[in-house]
């Protein structure tokens, strides 16, 4: 046999076995920033399945915009777990798919949210506008980059970050609050689709004095630009943006993947998925591996999505057509 | 019946048959599922949808813009075929292939590429920045973007029928006394006009539509520098299906309005001048 023939033979053959092991399969849903993430979580998890099962898992992964990854599922997309960065994207499952049965975020503990992240401000080294807290972002020379609520869950969460911000420092007055909003969005120059297109803007366009993203995202600026280029200014109090995790039920019952599904995700909650969570900078439940991680993650008042009666109320109330956001683009607009 | 015209080739039953099921897989039946869609809302609430004032204010600037970027593409397109066919240079053929760029390029690799130069900080952004002209994240970064995407289209169309127009044709006018003006006015213009007008609509057409390139360099400010797709995509992010397919039927409807008055237009010329 010839040396081209074996290695045919040899390629032919492991990925058979490979093809038979593997009875096994997962797809994952999630969105964009989440990447980083499973890359290192999946291993893991593989490692820890394939000991206790002795059993192959290939676990496959989609990201893409939270909401347009949701409506892929509802679509068809036969998705085994989604991991989202908002509840509306999973509740929209239940309602328009129906390929996930209601009370799903009851099925694990702390809202089926494994971990949560929150906005922070980024600004340019030596903090040269003085940036402290919300209230510096309605200072008539500064610049403020934010993603497009419309379009993206991470301008949501800055919305009612600063709305929520407002709140607390005036004793909840709606009408300071929306004042306040709209002032830090008249000082908005241009609204990028989604959060990664917004940190490209502030750091590599260098546009606009500071940047309001998801904690964990700073830590991607840091590796991708470098430590020194920015600082990460923390607010007096910010919002509790949890990342809820759910089984498409419809999916794994037809295909029979629920206890590997569930399994999946209930490892999240393990010390171990916990760990690689704080390692990509996302704010673990664990109270162990919180307090070993305690030094990157400085304690900050916290309200969550709660504070408006959840995220679906939230949406309803702000960003839906005709609703405050749209409202308050407009009056801004006519002032310009 | 006598439709059936008489041809050198056989086959007309066939490939009829065969163009009228192609149009309706790939265009009609996508384009019906579309309207039908649409026939979900009640009149008033899709009359709503589509006159709601920031959805008219995306109307303006998308076809405003892409009309502009259309006319500018009408004088280059004819300029740059122009050169390609009468002048002979070094590098000829590497422009000529160059035309065809942007069609190959992903629509959102242009986007970012023109971002990237004409932002405030950028290679031509930060000059023009300084003399007070902003381009990125502007109404005209959205024509800068859709004159890129649709340059091809007028240069290809009219191309061609350059290369076949005999050089006879405006010795003759000059050596009957025809001035310069009149020559291109009076015979280089009349035989190249359809091809001209065919391109203009295809860049038009085509500008309409496009959303990968313009998102990274618009802005996307309210009322500013939106476009109608993505007010269709901010629909679709509320999981409002029916609210994007009544914006998408506006945007059909009022394409193929046009199409047709420029086809028709085209139509009555070409039979006037004979």
């Amino acid at each position: 046999m010839s040396k081209f023939k074996q290695i045919v033979l040899a390629i032919s053959l492991s990925g058979f076995s490979a093809f038979s092991w593997a009875d096994t399969t997962l797809l994952n849903v999630s969105y964009d920033v989440m990447r980083d993430f499973y890359k290192d979580y999946n291993p893991v998890f593989q490692k820890y399945y394939e000991a206790k099962y002795k059993d192959k898992l290939s676990i496959q992964q989609s990201h893409g915009g939270s909401s347009k990854q949701a409506r892929s599922v509802i679509d068809g997309l036969e998705a085994d777990v989604v991991t989202m960065n908002q509840s509306t994207d999973i509740d929209a499952i239940v309602e328009k798919g129906r390929q996930i049965n209601l009370g799903w975020e009851k099925k694990y503990a702390d809202e089926a949210a494994p971990f949560s992240s929150m906005q922070v401000l980024i600004v340019r080294k030596g903090n040269p506008k003085g940036i402290k807290d919300w209230a510096d972002l309605i200072k008539p020379n500064v610049q403020v980059v934010v993603p497009n609520p419309k379009t993206s869950g991470n301008g949501r969460y800055t919305f009612l970050a600063a709305w929520g911000a407002a709140l607390k420092q005036n004793g909840g007055n709606e009408a300071k609050a929306r004042e306040f909003t709209r002032a830090v969005f008249a000082n908005v120059p241009l609204l990028d689709a989604g959060g990664r297109a917004a940190t490209t803007t502030f750091m590599q366009r260098q546009m606009g004095d500071v940047l309001v993203t998801f904690e964990n995202e700073a830590e991607m600026i840091a590796r991708e630009f470098g430590r020194g280029n920015f600082e990460v200014v923390y607010p007096s109090v910010s919002i509790d943006a949890d990342l809820p995790v759910a089984v498409v039920d419809k999916v794994v019952d037809k295909r029979g993947t629920r206890k590997v599904a569930d399994e999946y995700l209930r490892y999240l909650w393990s010390p171990e998925g916990q760990e690689v969570a704080a390692q990509n900078y996302l704010r673990p439940r664990n109270a162990a591996v919180a307090a070993k991680y305690a030094k990157q993650f400085p304690p900050i008042k916290l309200f969550g999505v709660a504070e408006f009666g959840g995220m679906k109320a939230a949406q309803k109330k702000f960003f839906d057509d005709g609703a405050i956001y749209d409202q308050i683009s407009a009056e801004i607009a006519k002032k310009r | 019946m006598k439709w059936k015209q008489s041809s050198v080739l056989p086959g007309f039953n066939l490939a009829l048959g065969y163009s009228v099921l192609y149009l309706s897989l790939i265009v009609l039946l996508p384009l019906a599922a579309l309207i039908s869609k649409s026939m979900g809302l009640d009149w008033a609430s899709f009359w709503a949808i589509v006159t709601e004032p920031r959805v008219v204010a995306s109307y303006k600037v998308t076809f405003g813009a892409s009309l502009i970027a259309a006319l500018i593409n009408l004088f280059v397109g004819l300029l740059i075929a122009w050169v390609l066919v009468r002048y002979s240079f070094p590098g000829k053929r590497f422009i000529d292939a160059l035309v065809d760029l942007p069609f190959a390029l992903p629509t959102a690799v242009a986007g970012i590429a023109l971002a990237t130069l004409y932002a405030p900080n950028g290679l031509l952004g930060a000059p023009l920045d300084r003399l007070g002209i902003k381009i990125a994240f502007t109404p005209a970064g959205i024509v800068l973007a859709l004159t890129f995407i649709t340059l091809p289209f007028v240069v290809r169309t009219v191309q061609p029928v350059l290369e076949d127009m005999e050089k006879e044709l405006e010795e003759a006018a000059s050596s009957l006394g025809a001035t310069r003006w009149q020559i291109f006015y009076r015979v280089i213009l009349p035989t190249i006009f359809p091809a001209l007008l065919t391109g203009f609509t295809l860049a038009f057409a085509r500008a309409i539509g496009e959303f990968g390139s313009v998102i990274f360099i618009a802005g996307n400010m309210p009322f500013k520098s939106e476009i109608t797709p993505l007010m269709i995509i901010s629909k679709l992010e509320q999981y409002d299906y029916l609210g994007a397919s009544a914006i998408a039927v506006v945007m059909l409807v009022v394409s193929f309005a046009l199409l047709l008055m420029i086809n028709g237009l085209q139509w009555w010329m070409t039979r006037h001048r004979r």
